[in-house]
């Protein structure tokens, strides 16, 4: 089994819309500075976001498990 | 002793029939005679064996019979029959020889009542699975909004993961698709599909599993209506789409799920955002994104605007102040001008070259000279007293 992101998708984007909401907002303890940072990790977000919806290709796998209990993962035609 | 009895006709070759053979002629008398035929009765002294045989009695208000169904004829049924059910039963009369006993061996059994069998499983497992809380609308979990690994527990060759599939990866192949086949009906398919849910219980990061079959009919269904089925649905640890048959099919499965689809299409649908939509949602953020920066580096701009007039109006004021400064300071200057020391009487000598005179000395007898007073020349000659 592929290692998961340590960044889940649904995190992503939840970190995604708190940059936007940080920036949208009138907090000026946040100076140019951080805000180009801000703005700059959430460029890297979006991107990322993207590539993941975008480069998946559906993939169908199947769960077997054999007598001694393990299991293993293969490709599944339907 | 009747006369048309012949008392020794009945004599058999040995001289006496045993009692096996004569229950032997009589089971098989009654076998040859009675076809397996539906009977209709109510059920009574029920007993369910260890061995799993049923053992009761059927009866109306004239006669009784005494039943058997075995256990490879009742397992089929969803539940056992309770004393006073009427029912019809599809058997063959027999003689039981051991006992000598004239018996129905019953080989399929229908409640007579709606639903019946079916119904009074159905009733029982839900009260169980009520007691222990399992169909609490509470206990109902949220779906996650972007699956990444679902578990698909259903036949590997039935339409619903055909279905499941093809909707799955047209609207989010974001997912991984992972297929646990089990069977869905037939005997012992309730034990599968448990097993089946173990194995879904150790998949490492899955966010969703969708559970279910296509339609067919009540007895196809039904092991999606085993309490032990539904319990093991309830028992996993993330949340569960149940599809099972059409629309009107209820299952208990579809009771203790997160949420219940009518179709394993639908259930599909429901468990999957769609790709497009995402990436649109992503496109509005970085306009947002990027708008949220532009607005904060134009405030950053108005801020810098509004400290460079402050700058520049600190400046005016130190002017200005400074200006007041210079005018104090020409006034001290002004207070120095002889013409000021003129004013107070005192008044300048000057010769005709306009030197001005100092010293004593400087006026020889008769000297012309000019006197400047504070408003004007007045002419004078120095000469003796």
């Amino acid at each position: 089994m592929a290692p998961r992101e340590p960044l889940s998708f649904a995190q992503q984007l939840d970190r995604l819309e708190e940059i936007v909401r940080r920036l949208e907002s009138q907090d000026l303890n946040v100076d140019l500075d951080e805000a180009l940072k801000l703005f700059e990790e959430g460029v890297e977000r979006l991107r990322e976001a993207r590539e993941r919806l975008t480069a998946a290709e559906a993939q169908v796998k199947q769960v077997l498990a054999d007598r001694a209990g393990n299991f293993k993962v293969e490709d599944f035609d339907a | 002793m009747g006369p048309g009895l012949d008392l020794f006709a009945a004599v058999a070759p040995e001289g006496a029939w045993t009692v096996s053979q004569v229950t032997r002629r009589a089971r098989a008398l009654v076998e040859g005679g009675l076809e397996p035929l539906w009977v209709r009765g109510e059920i009574s002294g029920f007993k369910a064996w260890q061995s799993g045989h049923w053992y009761f009695t059927l009866r109306d208000r004239g006669a009784q019979i005494r039943c058997v169904m075995f256990q490879k004829d009742n397992r089929r049924l969803p539940t056992a029959p309770a004393d006073g059910l009427q029912v019809f039963v599809f058997a063959r009369p027999t003689v039981w020889e051991e006992k000598g006993e004239f018996r129905l061996t019953v080989a399929d059994l229908l409640s007579t009542e709606a639903g019946g069998l079916w119904q009074l499983a159905f009733e029982k497992a839900k009260a169980a699975l009520a007691k222990d809380g399992l169909l609490d609308p509470a206990r109902k979990r949220p779906l996650p909004p972007y699956p990444l690994r679902i578990a698909l527990v259903t036949s590997p060759d039935g339409a619903a993961l055909r279905d499941i599939i093809a909707v799955a990866g047209r609207r989010w192949p974001v997912a991984e698709l992972l297929v646990v086949p089990t069977r869905v009906q037939g005997d012992g398919a309730e034990d599968e599909i448990c097993a089946a849910l173990g194995l879904v219980c150790r998949i490492e990061g899955l966010d969703l599993v969708i559970i279910g079959r296509g339609g067919g009919s009540r007895e196809d269904l039904w092991t999606f209506n085993h309490e032990r089925v539904a319990r093991a649905v309830a028992a996993l640890p993330v949340p569960v789409v149940s599809a099972v048959g059409h629309e009107t099919d209820v299952t208990l499965c579809d009771l203790v799920a997160d949420l219940r689809a009518p179709t394993p299409s639908a259930a599909a649908e429901s468990a999957t955002p769609d790709r497009g939509d995402v990436l649109a949602e992503l496109d509005h953020l970085g306009v947002r994104l990027a708008r949220a920066l532009g607005g904060r580096s134009g405030r950053m701009a108005e801020r810098l605007a509004r400290g460079f007039d402050r700058l520049t109006g600190a400046l005016e004021r130190r002017l200005e102040r400074h200006g007041h400064e210079l005018a104090g300071l020409a006034g001290r200057l002004d207070a120095l001008s002889p013409l000021k020391i003129l004013d107070r009487g005192y008044a300048v000598a000057r010769d005709r070259q306009g030197r001005v005179l100092k010293h004593v000395a400087q006026f020889t007898d008769g000297l012309p000279f000019r006197l400047r007073v504070t408003d004007g020349d007045v002419a004078a000659r120095a000469g003796e007293s």
